[in-house]
Formats: C-alpha cells, sequence, structure tokens
C-alpha cells in the first residue's frame, strides 16, 4: 500500500474552444488522452488545486448558447459538479453579468480553500470554499477606473492574480487596464504600470490603460514580476512600481504567454509572436525562449517542435508544473499540445488536432486517481 | 386552471431531472418572466442556461410563445395564456 499512496503521475489539462481533455503520464513523456469533456463549450480557464488532500479540477466553462458557469471535479475528470446557484454570479445591484472566466487561480498552500478567479467583465472573486462560491472583489469592482478600462479583441477581462505568501499583497493584470496592485490583501487598489508603454493610446506612457498580456511573480525574489505586455517583455523588482524592458535578445516583443519557475529564481519562459499586425510565430517557426538570469539573456528552445507553425500560443494555453525538473506545457490555437519534462530543453506532442487551446494546466497527482492507468505500484498492491 | 407548458430542448433536460416539459398552472395569463420563474424555481442550474443573473434571456437562447420568438413580441413581458405551449430552442450559433 505504501507504494500506491507514493506512485504519482501527472495529469495535464487542456482546455479548448469545443470541451475539455485530460492527458496524464507516468513520466511526463508518454501521454494518454481522454476527452472531450463539455462537447461544444469552451473552456477558457483551469485550476488545479492539489491542497487540503485533495485533486480538485476547476474549469471555467462557457457554452455560446447557455453562459458560462464553473465546474470542479475531485475524481479527475470522471464526474463533474457545479453549485446549482452558480459559483459566481454578480450580486443584485452591480447589473453585470458574468460573461465568461478566464483565470482560476488556488491560492498558496498555508491558505488551502481561498480560490481566485479572474473574469470578464473585467472583475476579481475569492472563494474560501475551494471554488464553489466567489465572492466579488468589491474594491477593484468599485474602482473609479473601471469605466475607462477597456476591451482586448478577446474581451475586457482580469486574467493574472498574483497573491504574495502573506496574502496582503496582491497583483492582478487586465486587458486593457495594465496592473493594479493592492497592498491589504485586495481591499484597495491603485494602477502601477510605470515603465510599461501603451502605444496604441494617444498617450504611450499612461498612469494605466495598457494592455498588459500575462504577469508571472519570480518564485524567489520577493517583489520580481515579469510581465508579457501587447509588444514589450517587462521585468519589475519592486512591486511593480518600475518595470523595464527585458526585450532584448526575443524574436519578437509580442506575445501573450508570461511563465515562471515554480522554485528557482530568474528563470522565466515566453512563446514570441511576430507582431499585434502578424500574431505568428516568428517566420512561422514557433519556439519558446527561456532566460535563467531575470531576462538579460534568452535561449530559443525548438526541440521537438514542428518545422512549421503559423498558430498561436494565447495567454493560458502555457503552464509549468511543480515537479523537478519543471515540466512545461503549451498549446496552439491549432489543436497541438506540447509537453517538456526539461524546462523546455526537449518537447512532446501531448495531442493534435484539436479545437483551439485556450487553456492548459498541469500537476502532479496520485496515480491511484488515473482513470485505468496500470503502474507499477496498482500492480504491486 | 389549465397548465402552460414550456417544452426544454434535450441538451437542457438532465437539468430539469430528465423532464422534458415542465409544466405551471395558470389560471390567467402569466407573463414569460413569471413563467420561468415558476418552472425554474426548483431547478437553478437550468434557470441560469436561460437567463444570466441580471435576469435577461441570453443572447442565443430563443424563446418561442404561440410560434413567435419573444424579442419580436413583448420580449420577457408577453403574456401566455392557459393552455399554451411555450418552445425553447438554441438559435443557430457557433462554429
Amino acid at each position: 500500500m505504501g507504494g500506491m499512496s507514493t506512485a504519482e503521475s501527472f495529469v495535464l489539462a487542456i482546455g479548448t474552444k469545443k470541451g475539455l481533455w485530460l492527458a496524464t503520464s507516468p513520466d511526463r513523456k508518454e501521454w494518454s488522452l481522454s476527452g472531450p469533456h463539455f462537447l461544444m463549450s469552451e473552456v477558457p480557464s483551469i485550476g488545479i488545486d492539489t491542497r487540503d488532500g485533495r485533486t480538485r479540477i476547476l474549469v471555467g466553462v462557457r457554452s455560446e448558447h447557455w453562459g458560462p458557469t464553473v465546474f470542479h471535479s475531485d475524481d479527475l475528470g470522471v464526474t463533474w459538479s457545479e453549485p446549482e446557484e452558480g459559483a459566481i454570479r454578480f450580486p443584485e445591484g452591480t447589473g453585470a453579468a458574468l460573461e465568461r472566466v478566464w483565470q482560476i487561480h488556488p491560492d498558496a498552500d498555508s491558505r488551502p480553500g481561498v480560490v481566485w478567479a479572474g473574469c470578464e467583465p473585467i472583475s476579481v472573486w475569492k472563494s474560501t470554499d475551494g471554488g464553489e462560491h466567489f465572492e466579488l472583489n468589491r474594491g477593484l469592482w468599485d474602482h473609479p477606473h473601471r469605466t475607462e478600462w477597456g476591451a482586448g479583441y478577446g474581451g475586457a477581462a482580469a486574467h493574472s492574480i498574483i497573491v504574495d505568501p502573506s496574502g496582503e499583497k496582491v497583483h492582478v493584470a487586465m486587458s486593457t487596464g495594465g496592473v493594479y496592485r493592492s497592498l491589504d490583501g485586495g481591499t484597495s487598489w491603485e494602477p502601477r504600470n510605470k515603465g510599461i508603454s501603451a502605444y496604441f493610446m494617444p498617450d504611450p506612457n499612461p498612469e494605466f490603460g495598457q494592455c498588459v498580456h500575462k504577469i508571472a511573480a519570480d518564485a524567489a525574489v520577493d517583489g520580481r514580476l515579469y510581465a508579457q505586455n501587447h509588444h514589450g517583455v517587462y521585468r519589475t523588482d519592486d512591486d511593480a512600481e518600475n518595470w523595464e524592458s527585458i526585450a532584448e535578445g526575443l524574436p519578437a516583443d509580442f506575445g501573450f504567454v508570461m511563465l515562471t519557475h515554480p522554485r528557482r529564481a530568474g528563470t522565466a519562459w515566453v512563446i514570441p509572436l511576430k507582431a499585434d499586425g502578424e500574431r505568428i510565430p516568428p517566420e512561422g517557426k514557433l519556439a519558446v525562449h527561456r532566460t535563467d538570469d531575470a531576462g538579460r539573456t534568452w535561449k530559443r528552445l525548438d526541440n521537438g517542435l514542428p518545422a512549421v507553425e503559423f498558430n498561436a500560443v494565447l495567454r493560458d494555453a502555457a503552464c509549468v508544473d511543480a515537479a523537478e525538473p519543471a515540466g512545461v506545457y503549451f498549446g496552439t490555437r491549432g489543436g497541438s499540445v506540447y509537453a517538456s519534462a526539461d524546462e523546455g530543453e526537449h518537447f512532446t506532442e501531448v495531442a493534435s488536432h484539436l479545437p483551439d487551446v485556450l487553456c492548459v494546466r498541469a500537476s502532479t497527482v496520485s496515480a491511484a486517481l488515473v482513470p485505468g492507468a496500470v503502474t507499477s505500484a496498482a500492480l504491486n498492491a | 386552471m389549465a397548465d402552460v407548458s414550456v417544452v426544454l430542448p434535450s441538451v437542457l433536460q438532465p437539468l430539469a431531472g430528465g423532464q422534458s416539459v415542465l409544466t405551471a398552472s395558470a389560471d390567467g395569463a402569466l407573463t414569460v418572466a413569471g413563467l420561468l420563474d415558476t418552472v425554474t424555481g426548483d431547478y437553478p442550474a437550468l434557470s441560469r442556461r436561460l437567463r444570466d443573473e441580471t435576469g435577461a434571456v441570453r443572447r442565443f437562447v430563443n424563446i418561442y410563445v404561440n410560434g413567435n420568438e419573444i424579442r419580436r413580441l413583448q420580449g420577457l413581458s408577453t403574456e401566455v395564456l392557459p393552455g399554451q405551449e411555450v418552445l425553447i430552442i438554441q438559435s443557430v450559433a457557433g462554429g
């Protein structure tokens, strides 16, 4: 039995324009794919919550006909549940209705049960019951800037939520609006975009209004964040008081993805696209780029990726896991999904010809949870 | 009192305990809004599929009263008479 309880497997949840697929692997190289779940509904957000002794997959699901909702599964997708009244509902009086859940972010291990969500219309939500019921963050919703925030092509949403270990410092990024920071756990918010360009506005350096595509926190350096902007790649070392460009050495400064290492300082990944007007991998050659020195230098990583790929990778269609070495995963709008078990040095194809990939999330799970999986531990049990 | 029937598309029937038709008894005219409140009262997940939290009918949900889609009538205020049937049909949408 001891073997069973410790045997680990990997799960990669793939949210697409037309449903959710789950891939499992004992080694992050050979993958078994199951699905679709929620066929014909898009799945733009996934959170895998392994705290509190369970493995809960939370998914934001949106049907063109029947609207958005949040489902969760505690058995790796064998069964799904949704709260009858809905996990996320705008309160009466706001006059707003949920359009899409863009982000589901389980909080730190020290705060089990706390899950954050970022949504369209631009809003941040917090759950304290594992993602079954969320409460609207009023500080951000009532912010005087809200009427001036705009919509990017994909909609107006809060898409990145970063909470520091203390729980007091929270950074949110929205398109469009930029980065907002709270130092009181989300009660009050101020824009923090100094140094980030908004070339598409009359004043290219406004206080807010930037189209920040994704932000991620350095795992080991307090106050350090990275941002992939709508043109521009940036780092801050002072909790977003000042941002500086780290785009030099990249083939393009446009893109949607920003990933950071789960433990190591200075390591981040981006997936450049040529430009706003040409949202394709530069020259049709898809590559991940990694820095190990906080953006001073970048290394091109394309081992195992196709020679020709003209599809873009969206902001949440990439993730890392927490294993050692860290795994890197991403999916394209052409429905190909790739995994690396060695921080991007080598990729293998997990799936191809799926619908447009909107979101991927990966985690280590107990092998005993994997439906139908035959593991050496199970055989020996 | 005569019943008013609400006919559900098959994809929504699991959210109504497997029923294809929900009925409300009526001794006079009902509004579509009142009718939906009544028949989905026990099925909040079904209610959310039809209307958002402001009460608005979702964009690609079509509701027919006597063969006419309610957006061409009086919307959710459209009256439904005892004995009439209300059809809920998803519109042709998506790609």
